[in-house]
Order: structure tokens, then sequence, then C-alpha cells
């Protein structure tokens, strides 16, 4: 027992008014599915949240129709009449940012600190970048007078719902096409509060629609032959069935996939923020993060040095309630996914790489999973190549800048990557070098909607945010 | 990295050092003013966007209920109160000693009182007895623009007068023109005046400028013998910014790691609010550590600090508000 214990600091959830059940939302209402209603848990106690209404193939139909409908209107109206709309919605999700923050802790487990200081300041700040373009699109660079798509067709993952729900449907509003959006069938709340957020924006009836439901879902939506445009972030393994579903059709399709990145520390990086760097890089929402800093590649020169002031670091992470403001990890989303961490780590641990993790007390229920690090780790093991998608870090080691480009690149991968160095001009000739879609430099998981996201081979196609991502909603 | 060539132990320091505590890894850094500059110039770079954003980080923690109620005590027993005022007279020691040592009902002592030299003798006598220790700022405070002969004797004067603790301020016009061995001849020089007193080397880092130079003087001064670091005279702003606080926590928690020889922390100057106090106690917690939470080891160099620590004592034990009035000016 430490001098100074933190007493639980928990922030309230009476702000969230938690339906028992939700239905989809569709031509601006809220109606039932078709499918037998599915229950969403809070993974951090295991709690039922809320029953929710599964989306069936009709009900994905009339969802684009509504969407085919409201293009007319909304792709008619003059861009400074749509950026009203979206600054209106941007305006909104900053005064309930609160609400919004505490019910994605609840659906997703991760910490209230993320979802308050990261994901709703982002979730915002997209809507207003956004709703800037929308008058001037013509100035883009995209030509005279560049025309909208049509209905985009957007499928979004759990690791971040709010905020994907943010990166698809901004830019897809902003040039003015018409949305039918899935959330991932274990995080749909935060979706449908975003529903209600456009109720009381006056959104016009159809312009967003947002679907629930399961894989069978999302599928119908991006199947549809009346979407015009394809969005999809997730795995590689359902973005490898979604370009096949769409190869041929003319829809026009993005893909945000999966990553292995590396972050590079160098012998004359400042060490302390490397830590931090990599602390922020593994560990920020629980490793469910597709950019992720998975492969830490240490020069050899300052390993244990590195490794010693990590781990002592990695003792002072604080796991537990995703409410309690002090908590820097939280739950693991679910039980399915916990399932797959736990194979992939056992899995490190017999091929031969050192498992460790600090002394961390796992709450009872829920879905947990300790910070763990996995050191003398080689680029065969599978732990260094395959998408762990949770708090586990496998530590490689190089001795040149050349070996370290050579290690990083070789992945199938390619979305991300960190430098640590203080050496400018070694920064320069690595983001030169290195094969992913953001490199960051002496930082890492640093996100803006200014900035191009997206993925170098199999790590999918297409840039989202910034100018580049006005692109993939155009027809360009 | 720097601080591996294994070296002589004996030119390290002046004999007013405790010499054993020092490993010999260390021994030569200061044998010349190129190995000392090597040595400081080695110590790992900071970047500063990622050093702000971490300290940021930690402002936010929440620190509610009985964990406050425990902040708010530890905090008020690592007050140094002060006073370095042209105006300070007598009577105006002697009411914040009385202050120091009663400072509110139930609450405990603070930790030191400091003031200027010529006033040690009045503070002394002010607090015999009760366990508040007497700090004096000396060589030249706050610019510490004259001879080593005049810091030397300033500190004899204030140390004859009953000092417990001397807080002396680095050259920095030597530290920014390059000249490390001035400075640290400087600290071995008062920290010899001080005989028994422990030594406090105040950085200014308001001065300083980069955190880079915050982590150089930090460990210029732990190698000359200092028994704190503290970052600022409270004349110069910015003073006690968090991420200068935590760059001081980092250096004496590395330099324990390489030495053995553990080593105190003192922000001073900005620290108003009791937020503030607690979030320094946050850094600590989480940068060095438990072992530096005590009086012992981390002190909080305010003035007006400790009458706000009080309300929000009050506040805790009441559920209300008592007016201004209800605490005391001294």
């Amino acid at each position: 027992m430490s001098i100074f214990e933190y007493a639980p600091a928990p922030e309230s959830r009476d702000i969230v008014d938690l339906r028992p059940s939700y239905g989809l939302f569709v031509n601006g209402e809220f109606v039932d599915g078709g499918g037998a209603p599915f229950k969403t848990v809070n993974p951090a106690t295991e709690e039922k949240l809320a029953e929710v209404a599964m989306a069936s193939a009709d009900d994905v139909d009339r969802a684009v129709q509504a969407a085919r409908k409201a293009y007319g209107v909304w792709s008619a109206m003059p861009g400074a009449e749509r950026a009203k709309y979206l600054f209106r919605i941007a305006r909104i999700i900053q005064e309930r940012a609160r609400e919004l923050a505490v019910l994605e802790s609840l659906d997703n487990g991760k910490p209230i600190r993320e979802s308050r200081d990261v994901d709703l300041p982002l979730v915002a700040a997209h809507f207003f970048y956004y709703a800037g373009w929308a008058d001037k699109l013509e100035h883009a660079g995209f030509g005279a007078d560049p025309r909208p798509l049509g209905v985009a067709g957007q499928v979004i993952p759990w690791n971040f719902p709010l905020l994907m729900l943010a990166w698809k449907i901004a830019p897809a509003l902003a040039c003015g096409n018409t949305v039918v959006l899935k959330p991932a069938e274990t995080t749909p709340l935060t979706a449908l509060l975003f529903a209600e957020i456009c109720q009381q924006a006056d959104l016009p009836p159809g312009v967003v629609n947002i679907v629930t439901g399961a894989g069978e879902t999302g599928a119908a939506v991006v199947a549809h032959p009346d979407v015009n445009k394809v969005a999809f972030t997730g795995s590689t393994e359902v973005g490898r069935i979604i370009a096949r579903t769409v190869a041929g059709t003319g829809k026009k399709l993005t893909l945000e996939l999966g990553g292995k990145a590396a972050n590079i520390v160098f012998e004359d990086a400042a060490l302390d923020q490397a830590v931090e760097g990599i602390v922020n890089g593994i560990f920020f929402n629980q490793g469910h993060v597709c950019c992720a800093g998975s492969r830490l590649l240490v020069q050899e020169s300052v390993q244990d040095e590195l490794l010693t002031a990590l781990k002592r670091r990695l003792g002072t992470l604080r796991l537990g309630d995703p409410l309690d403001k002090n908590t820097d990890i939280g739950a693991i989303n679910s039980a399915e996914q916990l399932a797959k961490i736990r194979s992939l780590s056992d899995i490190g641990e017999q091929e031969g790489a050192e498992r460790w993790s600090p002394a961390c007390e796992l709450p009872e229920r829920g879905y947990w999973f300790p910070p763990t690090v996995f050191t003398g780790v080689a680029q065969s093991h599978r732990i260094a190549r395959e998408e762990v998608f949770g708090p586990v870090l496998s530590v490689l080691t190089f001795r040149t800048p050349a070996e370290a480009v050579e290690k990083a690149n070789n992945t199938p991968y390619g979305l991300s990557a960190g430098i640590w160095t203080e050496k400018g001009s070694r920064i320069l000739w690595m983001a030169g070098k290195l094969r992913a879609g953001v490199v960051w430099a002496n930082t890492f998981n640093r996100f803006d909607p200014t900035s191009p996201f997206g993925g170098y081979k199999e790590s999918g196609y297409g840039r989202e945010g910034g100018l580049l991502g006005l692109e993939a909603y155009l027809d360009v | 990295m720097p601080y591996r060539s294994g070296l002589e132990l004996s030119h390290l320091v002046g004999d007013a050092v405790e010499v054993s505590t020092l490993t010999s890894s260390l021994a030569d850094v200061a044998s010349s003013g190129a190995t000392l500059r090597a040595f400081l110039h080695g110590l790992p770079g900071i970047d500063r966007v990622g050093a702000d954003q971490r300290a940021a980080t930690l402002g936010t923690r929440s620190i509610k209920t009985s964990a406050k109620e425990m902040a708010i005590d530890l905090a008020i027993s690592m007050v140094d109160l002060t006073t370095l005022e042209g105006a300070d007279t007598h009577g105006k020691v002697r009411a914040m000693c009385t202050k120091a040592q009663h400072p509110g009902e139930g609450a405990p002592r603070v930790a030191a009182v400091c003031v200027y030299p010529d006033l040690v003798a009045v503070a002394a006598e002010a607090v015999r007895g009760s366990g508040v220790k007497v700090a004096s700022v000396a060589t030249a405070f706050p610019s510490g623009r004259s001879s080593l002969e005049v810091k030397v004797s300033d500190t004899a004067l204030a140390v004859a007068a009953g000092a417990d603790e001397i807080d002396m301020v680095i050259d920095r016009g030597a530290f920014l023109s390059g000249d490390y061995l001035k400075v640290y001849e400087e600290i071995v020089a008062v920290k010899a005046a001080c005989g028994e007193a422990h030594l406090k080397v105040i950085l200014e880092t308001g001065e300083l400028s980069t955190y880079d130079n915050v982590r150089r003087a930090s460990w210029l001064a732990m190698l000359a013998g200092a028994d704190f670091i503290k970052t600022s005279t409270g004349k110069v702003s910015p003073a006690a910014t968090p991420p200068v606080t935590m760059i001081m926590l980092e250096a004496v928690r590395d330099f324990r790691d390489q030495t053995g020889r553990q080593v105190g922390v003192k922000p001073a100057g900005g620290i108003r609010t009791t937020k503030d106090a607690i979030k320094n106690l946050v850094l600590v917690n989480e940068t060095a550590g438990g072992d530096w939470l005590s009086p012992d080891w981390f002190r909080l160099g305010a003035s007006s600090l400790l009458n706000d620590l009080l309300m929000q004592r009050q506040k805790l034990a009441t559920g209300r508000y008592a007016g201004p009035d209800y605490f005391t000016l001294d």
C-alpha cells in the first residue's frame, strides 16, 4: 500500500438516460427492426445495458431508400446551408459531451479520461472541420464543381464508436451525400444517441440513417445495389470480403483495416518521453487501436535502460472501473476479443518470447487483460506479425537505422509508425523510407481532423481526414 | 549513455561532500570543465511537447474525499512558509513563525519558515523547539550576482544565526555561458560553508528556459552535493510549472538509481491553490514515487498557499466554505 492512494473518483452515470430498448433510426424516426433484438453489455461488469433492434435486409433497404430520397434535397442544398446543420451538430456534441463520453465508456469499456479528453473533443472537431469545407468544395482542388456520390454505406468498428462515426459521417454530409451507417454490434449506443442529436439539430429526415445489427446487417448495407459508396473500418479479413462484394459494381470504396505498427526508439531519443509514447502507443484504449504501436523496435544500446524505465512506468498504470476518472486502462470490449488476446499471448509464450505484466489486480467480473510486454521477440513470432488488438507489446531490437527500416516495413500491414530520436535529419530520412500511412515523430497516436489517415498494403486504401478525406466522398 | 564510464572516486568532490554516497561510475565527471560538459550534454534529451503533455495528463488526476484529506494535510506539512521582501521586519517574521507552528485547528505544522539571512536569528528564536525548521536564502539571492567570497560569507552568516537549511541560487550567467565547472565549484564551496545545514540549490528554471537545461542543472547540482534541488526564487516568472517540477523529479529518481543517494525537490513560486499543491503531490507520486512523499524529500515553497489549504481542509470537514476573514493573514 503506497502512501498516496487515490480514492475512487467515479463519473456519475446519472447524466445518461439509458432506455431499455432502442430502435433503428430510419428516415428521421426510430423504428423497430425485422430481426430478433440483441443486447449490448457493459464490458466492465457484463451488465446488460439495453436491447437493440436488429436490422434485417428489408430494414437496410428501407434505410437506403430513405437516404436516396433525402439525397435529392441534401445534395441540392447550397453548401453554406449544409454547413449550418453540421456546425449545429458539432455544437450539440460539445454541449452533450459528458453524456456522450459516459455512454461511450459504459458501452465500450474505455476509460472516461480517454472518452472525455480524446474521443469527444475529436468527434466535435471533425464535425467543425468538415462543416467548414461544405461551402468551399470548389476550392478543394477537385475541379470547379465537384459532385457528391449519392448514398454512402458505412460500417464502423467498436474501438472508437463515436469517433469512427464522425470520421465517416462528417465528410460524407459536407460533400452532399446521405448515409446509412451500421455501428458495431457491441457498441451501438452512442450512434443511437447521435441519431437523437440529428433530430435535435433538425437534420432533414433520411440524411443520416443508423441501422444496428451484426455482420449480416453490415453485409446487406455493403451489398445494397443503390449504395454508391462504401466506407469500412475494421479487420483486414472483413475488408477483403467487402472488396470482393464491391468489385465490379462501380461503388467507390475506402477501407481502413488492421495494422502492426513499429514504434522505433533510437539511442539518442528523449527517453522519458519515448516511454510515454510507447505507453500511449500500445496501452491507449486497451490497445484496441488499428494504428497501435504494437511492435517496439529499440536500438540495442539502450534496450536495458529503456525497458527498465518502461516497466517502472507500467507499474503506475491504473486498471479498473472505466468510469473512474483516474483509470488508465479499462475493460476489453468483448469476451470474443478477450479470448483472441489470450490466445495470441499464450502462443507468444509458447513460441519462446518472455512475457511480463506489472502487478495488477483484475476485477472479478467483466472482460479484463493486464498490460503485457513480450521481450526477446523475433520477427518470426506470431505476436510480431499478427494484429493482437489488445494491450500487448512485442519488443524487438535493431542495431542500425537501415535495420530498423527493414524490420518496420517487414509486415503485410502499413498503417502507422513512430520514430523517436532527437536528430531531425534522421526523422526525415526514416519517414521517407517507412511504408506506413502515418509516421509520427516523437509522439504517437495523435489525431487531428486536418490530417489525413489511412494505410499502405493490407492496411487498406483511401484516406480519411483533411483535404484528402473529401476525395472519398466526391465524384472525382 | 554518459553515466557508464568507470572512473576514480576521489576526483569528484570537495571534502565537504559525503563521498561514500556516490558510486564510482560518476566519480570523475567533475574533474574538468570538459568532462563535466560531456557528461551533462550526454544526458538524454527532453522533448518539450511530450513532457508538457505528460504533466498535463497527470494534472487531470481526480483526488477526492479521503485521498484529498490526506493530500491536504501532507501538503501543509511540506510547506516552506516564506517571506522574502525588502519590507520584512522582526514583527512580520515572528507572526509568520507563529502561524507556521499553529496553522489552524488540527492542522499539522509546516515544514519550515524561509527568510533572508539577517532575520534567521529572529525566526530561529520564534520556532525553537517546535520542530519547524529555519531555512534561509543566501548567496546574493535572488540574482546570485556577487563574488564567491561574498556568497560563502552570506551562507556562513545564515548558518551562524541558526539556519537549518540554506537555499542558494546558482550562477545562471555562468550556466548559460557553458561554464558548468564554475557553477559546480560554487555549489561545492557553499555546501562546505553549510556545515550541518541542508543545502537546497535553486536552479531558477524560468531563466534556464529549456527543459534540457533544467535536467542538466539538476544533475549538476546533485553531483555537487545538493540535498535538495529547488525550481525558483519566486522572483522570476515562470516559476514552478508542472513540467519543470516533473523533470526535476525524474532527475532525482534517476540520480538515486545511479548513485544510491536520494535528493529532495522543492518547487517554489506560483503554487497558490490547493489544486496546484495536489497536482504537485500527484507528480511526485507518479514520477519519483512514494519515497519522496514526505517533508524530508519534498517541499512546497509558498506563502499564500497555506490559507487555501486550510480553507479546503475546513470545507472537507464541514461541507461549507468559511469566509476569508476566518483565516489569519500573517
